[in-house]
């Protein structure tokens, strides 16, 4: 399934659900990654990880195996 | 009625401190680095004859119980202690802020938004109806630009008149809101407060564990709650509650936003996203964040700091010092009594008060970095490699800070919400060799390496940096075996820092040194001058070795014979490190008896110490435990004695061997 982590600098999607648990699910649903919502990729730190996405207005940094875990629509 | 009690809560960067101080005047850092304000601070606002208490809680997204200062926020929120919230919100990021503001209304306590960066909105073009988004959300809402004082004359006149009635309680939508109702009500024969039980509902259907164990509830009425959250899960075609409950928070936020909130037609790129496009640039990222480091490293510790340091030290020895004998021989002083003020606290403090501009520089740049929210592109730019020693690149900023003091960066720690990350960033941070190592280090270097004296300086730098890796992967072997934390971190809007903040924050810093070389080093300056002057039987000391210090010296410094230094003047200054480290310097001086001449100290302590048992000792300071305040800090903050003891022990045990290694394989090589 296409994720977050897919994505290319630049391009977008929209978040289809969070296979991450607990804590990590929790933050995430704080942050507004919650579905329907539309995430663009900006960058990728310059080893490669971490991620740079902006959604809601915002900027916020997640690791590749989060992004990993926020799935997204096939359309995009 | 008692005294009114506010909080103002808001997320990390939305200018919480800022207005904090705005309000109640008082003295207080601001930075942009998620949750700086770790500490629960108090103020009072006056206005118009009234006077109302605020809290300022540290920066939350949420009141999950995820980091601790979301718990912290949780517990008080929660208490009966407080009569108000004043909510801040960053407008330029309203969403995500909103989502604070629906759970902090489900708490039911009289309640206002101060909409802050209005002027930042204004500028980048979006409109905002702060009438039909009150309407909305059922609460007052005044925008305001803390920064620039923009409508404070409103907000004060709002806190302290009309902070009295409830926020409304919003209807979510798909049976979020009637699953809440429904709870509520079931909760309402529990010793709860009332008005908040809208929140407990809501937690308790998210299944938040916090509140199943602080809600005691009769068997029955859980037994009807998990029915109500099982039944929400499967009305709808998701998991779990979590989603649901926050979608529908979101779902409601968004039906406001539309009603009042117009973005500019014309989608620009923000003035963050500029500057990001730049400054984290897959090619440009890593030589502008070197460049920086590079500026703000030769800034504090080159030529600018050293000058200033130089001036100060002439002033305090060539001119205070001579002043004040002149005075004491004219008044009739006894020898002992000008020894003691000249030798003991002119040339202890002295020493030390010279440090005042490093260290000023050092939080200068630091604040600045902190203010305009390049520390959290800094710990972006490198978690990579910290996480390879285990850490995140959270831990990137309490270690930056630790090349400043220890203090702070242990309690900047307090930002990381994974426990084994934070507990192992404390203990990795008193490696970064702190401000206060420096003059050991320089003091030593000038003596035995003055031709190379910046190597040696900078290669005890990196050698802390060395051992803080080794440490690291040996603490992740063992201590903190599992999985490494999350890193969902916010990069936030950049903003100029303010002149003011900057000052007030400069301020603080050299407030805290000064009174630290003030009391603590002044009363340990005199105790080791007396100690070092009498002996036992407390006559005076015919020589230094006599002395009680030298009898507690020597008893020690056979622990320190195979690192090369087994004098009983290193052991004592090693002591004395304990309580500061700069207290090395003027103990040594205290010691060999120079006053505060350095050039003096300098050549007697080429006679005493061989250069590699002088870079031993350099390598046993830059590792061994750190000050007495940094301890009662790490104490504080690991939660107990026994964390901070093993860490001190640890500390010590590495410090030991690394001297002890690197003195015995460079006898070997001199030999």
């Amino acid at each position: 399934m296409k994720t977050i982590a897919n994505l290319k600098p630049g391009q977008s999607g929209i978040v289809r659900k969070l296979t991450a648990q607990g804590a990590v699910k929790q933050r995430f649903l704080d942050m507004g990654i919650t579905r329907g919502v539309s995430v663009t990729l900006e960058r990728r730190a310059p080893f490669g990880d971490p991620l740079a996405v902006r959604l809601r207005g915002y900027s916020l940094s997640l690791r590749k195996e989060e992004a990993q875990k926020i799935c997204l629509e096939d359309w995009t | 009625m008692g005294k009114t009690t506010i909080a103002i809560m808001g997320n990390p960067n939305s200018g919480k401190t800022t207005l904090f101080n705005k309000l109640t005047g008082s003295n207080q850092h601001v930075g942009n680095w998620p949750g700086v304000t770790v500490d629960r601070k108090t103020g009072q606002i006056i206005y118009a004859s009234q006077s109302v208490d605020v809290v300022d809680l540290p920066g939350i997204y949420s009141l999950s119980p995820y980091t601790q200062e979301e718990i912290i926020a949780r517990e008080f929120v929660l208490s009966d202690e407080l009569d108000g919230i004043l909510n801040i919100v960053d407008a330029t990021n309203i969403e995500r802020n909103l989502y604070l503001t629906m759970q902090l209304i489900a708490l039911g306590l009289p309640m206002i938004i101060a909409l802050n960066f209005i002027d930042d909105c204004r500028a980048q073009g979006i409109k905002i109806d702060c009438n039909a988004m009150s309407e909305a959300l059922g609460v007052r809402v005044i925008p305001i630009s803390a920064r620039r004082g923009e409508n404070m004359q409103e907000l004060l006149e709002a806190v302290t008149g009309t902070l009295k009635k409830p926020a409304r309680q919003p209807t979510y939508l798909h049976g979020v809101g009637a699953a809440i109702r429904q709870v509520a009500g079931l909760l309402e024969p529990l010793p709860l407060r009332r008005a908040s039980l809208p929140f407990y509902a809501c937690k308790l259907l998210e299944g938040d564990t916090h509140a199943y164990q602080s809600v005691a509830m009769p068997d029955q009425i859980r037994h009807e709650v998990s029915h109500i959250a099982l039944g929400l899960c499967s009305h709808q075609n998701a998991t779990d509650n979590q989603m649901i409950i926050a979608d529908a928070l979101y779902d409601f936020i968004e039906g406001v936003v539309r009603k009042s909130y117009i973005r500019p037609e014309k989608h620009t790129l923000t003035p963050t996203e500029r500057i990001d496009r730049i400054v984290m640039n897959k090619w440009l990222a890593l030589p502008i964040f070197a460049l920086i480091m590079c500026v703000m490293f030769l800034t504090t510790f080159g030529a600018p700091g050293s000058l200033l340091m130089d001036m100060l030290d002439g002033l305090i020895q060539g001119k205070l010092s001579p002043l004040v004998e002149t005075l004491l021989v004219n008044a009739g002083a006894s020898d002992w009594a000008i020894g003691l003020v000249c030798d003991g606290v002119i040339g202890g403090v002295g020493g030390v008060v010279s440090f005042l501009p490093q260290i000023i520089i050092l939080f200068f740049f630091l604040s600045i970095l902190e203010d305009t929210g390049y520390l959290a592109r800094i710990a972006f730019i490198m978690d990579t490699l910290l996480r390879k020693i285990g850490l995140s690149g959270k831990s990137f900023v309490p270690m930056l800070m630790g090349f400043g003091c220890t203090t702070p960066a242990v309690m900047a720690a307090r930002t990381m919400e994974n426990e084994k990350d934070r507990r192992m960033t404390i203990m990795l941070t008193p490696f970064m060799s702190c401000g206060a190592k420096l003059p050991v280090y320089a003091l030593f270097a000038g003596a035995f390496f003055p031709d190379h004296a910046g190597i040696v300086t900078i290669s005890l730098y990196v050698l802390g940096i060395f051992m803080a890796i080794l440490a690291g992967f040996l603490l992740k072997k063992t201590v903190f075996r599992g999985v490494s934390s999350g890193f969902v971190l916010e990069l936030p809007t950049y903003r100029l820092p303010t002149f003011k903040g900057t000052i007030r924050n400069m301020w603080v810093r050299a407030k805290d040194f000064l009174t630290k070389a003030g009391t603590i080093i002044f009363l340990m300056s005199v105790l080791i001058w007396l100690l070092q002057n009498f002996t036992l039987s407390f006559t005076v000391a015919e020589n230094s070795a006599d002395s009680i210090l030298g009898q507690f010296g020597q008893t020690l410094a056979p622990v320190f014979a195979p690192l090369g230094f087994g004098s009983w003047e290193a052991a004592v200054s090693l002591l004395a490190g304990l309580v500061a480290k700069e207290a090395v310097v003027s103990t040594l001086s205290v010691l060999f008896g120079v006053g505060g001449d350095s050039t003096m100290l300098s050549s007697i302590l080429a006679n005493s110490f061989t250069p590699l048992a002088g870079y031993c000792f350099l390598v046993f300071i830059l590792l061994y435990m750190p000050c007495m305040s940094a301890f009662a800090t790490i104490k504080r903050e690991m939660g107990g004695w026994r964390w901070a003891f093993g860490s001190a022990l640890f500390q010590i045990g590495l410090a030991w061997l690394a001297a002890f290694v690197i003195h015995t394989i460079g006898s070997i090589i001199l030999l």
